[in-house]
């Protein structure tokens, strides 16, 4: 048997992210190629967490529900994983390509001795994976001169692992050992309840300087609603005051990679682009025909979106009717 | 007193729009360059912090060809009071790994004369886009390292309070120093570069590092000390041609739409 594929479950707060099903199911995939187990190392939660990921593909997990790991301190979440390392020997390790997993992977990547690559689109089991490079503007093959890869996989490109009930594999506690740590955690904000995070989101309605005003976002949050979609923004509209750096996607913002893009009043420029080129399909909403985002789209609506949104909204909501009715 | 910082800076293609060449790699030669828009932010996050802390002073450090002192004198124009240049032929071909190292080394080598107490990053740079370099320098120095940080709350030469932005709301956390600190955008508005900064930055003597001033063997950098390379790039599949909605009114073009949306299961 050769060395495992090493998926490391990030349970913050107490939580599972949607990302480690995704981490599982290409891990899964690399374990079967190369006949070799999938093991998880699952920091922040317990026996039953644990069980959890068996079911969705892992041979054998190993867990620890510390309390120091509730939170990120990248010093004890990469102690944890080395621990776990250093009695599985992996050939890979699979991180979520966001702040924590992007925090531990460098940690990791030297303690290891191994090479890094930061968020890969594709894994080749052979060796090779992919990641973007000028934003996006090139794919670069990344090969590796080293036994161990260090990976952060981008969010939203791999189907999630199904949960096959009774599945069977192991699980151990990892009994963490922790060495001393120079990061004390003070405190968490969370962010507005209810408002759907742009990297995890299916669905992103985006305003740009198009929109005009702070007030006149409600029309993009409407519409955002109506499709059970998360809220983006140019760097123009941000810049404007108009809606917190949060939402920003692009080049200086966030990458995002949804199933639909509705970019509303977004001009197209290669800076925002660089932060959404990767969305299944495209909508633009846009009164200039010929600009670089509505010749992008998979699907162009030229028109003013003060008049055009109201009545996506209203067909949305007619259809949603008629389908509870049927 | 006062805080000895390090500020890691990288010079890039100023544009995003790059030529692959025959071998695979990309066309950057003859491109004109400029400092990572993300280094900005750094920068400025340092010398505010300088200017907070009586008595601290700013050391920009760059890795990277001869051209690249370009970078280190825009540094010392926006406020940093040092700089020093990491650079040689055996260089060539740094990934994340390697580069770290040999920040991570000089960061010592500045240790020597001065104990540093923080090293700051930008997000990341626009070519290679890792963001990986800062989180792994502190690896390598066995500092704390923590990336993603809109603000710095609080600092002094023993500990500083930061503020690092998840994906779902802000940690505030305390390090002990030193400590690595990655940057984003939101930390600050970085100021221009002032006149009388500039005239400095002309004058200003970089010391030039090489890997065996740094204390590293040939094999620990560039290409050979890299873990991974770049095999070929190429550009992503351009996006097919798309449908556009026609129709008489904006109600026969919303109705088009989300018919187009319903049947392809986008909604
Ligand atoms: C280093 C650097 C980093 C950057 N990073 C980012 C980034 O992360 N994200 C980002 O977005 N930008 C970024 N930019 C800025 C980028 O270059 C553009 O300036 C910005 O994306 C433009 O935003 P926009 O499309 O909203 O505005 P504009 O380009 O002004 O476009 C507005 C659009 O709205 C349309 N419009 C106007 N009224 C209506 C209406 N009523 N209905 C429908 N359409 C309407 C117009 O036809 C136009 O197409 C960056 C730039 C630099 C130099």
């Amino acid at each position: 048997m050769s060395q495992p594929i090493l998926v490391v479950a990030l349970n913050l707060r107490g939580r599972a992210s949607p990302q480690t099903w995704e981490l599982l199911s290409v891990g899964r995939r690399l374990a079967d190629a190369s006949k070799s187990p999938l093991v998880a190392v699952l920091a922040g939660g317990g026996p039953e967490a644990a069980r959890e990921l068996v079911e969705r593909g892992a041979d054998r997990v190993l867990w620890t529900d510390d309390d120091r790991l509730q939170e990120l301190n990248e010093e004890l979440h990469a102690q944890a994983v080395l621990q776990a390392a250093a009695k599985e020997n992996p050939a890979a390790v699979l991180l979520p390509s966001n702040v924590a997993g992007r925090s531990l992977a460098c940690r990791l990547a030297v303690k290891l001795g191994a090479g890094l690559a930061m968020d890969v689109s594709e894994i080749e089991a052979a060796g090779q994976v992919k990641r973007g490079a000028y934003s996006g503007n090139l794919v670069a093959d990344v090969e590796f001169q080293a036994p161990v890869r260090v990976l952060t996989v981008t969010a939203m490109l791999f189907a999630p692992a199904a949960r096959q009930a009774g599945r069977s594999g192991e699980v151990q506690e990892l009994k963490f050992a922790p060495g001393p740590t120079r990061t004390e955690f003070k405190s968490f904000q969370a962010e507005e309840a209810g408002e759907i995070d742009l990297g995890s989101a299916e669905r992103i309605v985006s305003g740009g300087r198009g929109v005009g005003g702070k007030d006149k976002f409600s029309a993009i949050r409407e519409l955002a609603h109506a499709l059970g979609a998360a809220v983006g923004a140019s760097r123009a509209a941000v810049d404007s005051g108009w809606i917190p750096y949060r939402h920003q996607v692009g080049l200086t913002g966030r990458t995002v990679r949804p199933k639909l893009y509705v970019a509303c009043g977004i001009s197209g420029q290669i800076q925002h682009l660089a932060g959404m080129s990767g969305a299944n399909a495209i909508v633009a909403i846009n009164t200039d025909p010929e600009c670089p985002m509505m010749q992008q789209a998979t699907v162009a609506v030229a028109g003013d979106m003060f008049e055009l949104i109201p009545l996506i909204v209203a067909e949305v909501k007619k259809r949603k009717g008629a389908a509870v009715a049927a | 007193m006062g805080l000895n910082i390090v500020v890691c800076v990288k010079n890039v293609p100023s544009t995003l729009t790059v030529d692959v060449g025959p071998d695979g790699q990309p066309k950057t030669a003859g491109l004109v360059c400029a400092m990572n828009a993300f280094d900005e932010y750094a920068v400025e996050e340092a010398v505010r912090i300088k200017e907070r802390v009586p008595g601290s002073t700013v050391t920009a450090l760059t890795l990277g060809p001869e051209a690249d002192q370009a970078v280190l004198r825009d540094a010392l124009s926006r406020g940093c009071d040092a700089a020093a240049h990491v650079c040689g032929p055996e260089f060539a071909g740094s990934d994340v790994f390697a580069t770290s190292k040999a920040l991570a080394a000089a960061i010592r080598k500045l240790s020597a004369q001065k104990p540093v107490h923080l090293a700051l990053f930008g997000k990341n740079s626009n070519d290679g886009n890792s963001g990986a370099v800062g989180g792994m320098v502190a690896a390598w120095l066995d500092w704390p390292g923590v990336l993603s940080v809109k603000k710095v709350e609080s600092v002094d030469e023993s500990s500083a309070v930061l503020w690092r932005m998840m994906e779902d709301g802000v940690d505030v956390v305390k390090v002990s120093l030193p400590a690595a600190v990655g940057t984003v955008k939101e930390i600050n508005e970085p100021r221009i570069p002032s006149l009388k900064g500039k005239m400095a930055a002309k004058k200003a003597v970089i010391p030039k590092w090489t890997a065996s001033d740094l204390g590293l063997k040939p094999e620990e950098v560039g290409l050979a000390g890299s873990k991974t390379k770049v095999a070929r790039c190429t550009h992503p599949p351009a996006r097919g041609a798309g449908t556009r909605v026609e129709g008489a009114s904006s109600a026969e073009k919303a109705a088009k739409l989300v018919d187009i949306l319903v049947e392809r299961k986008l909604i």
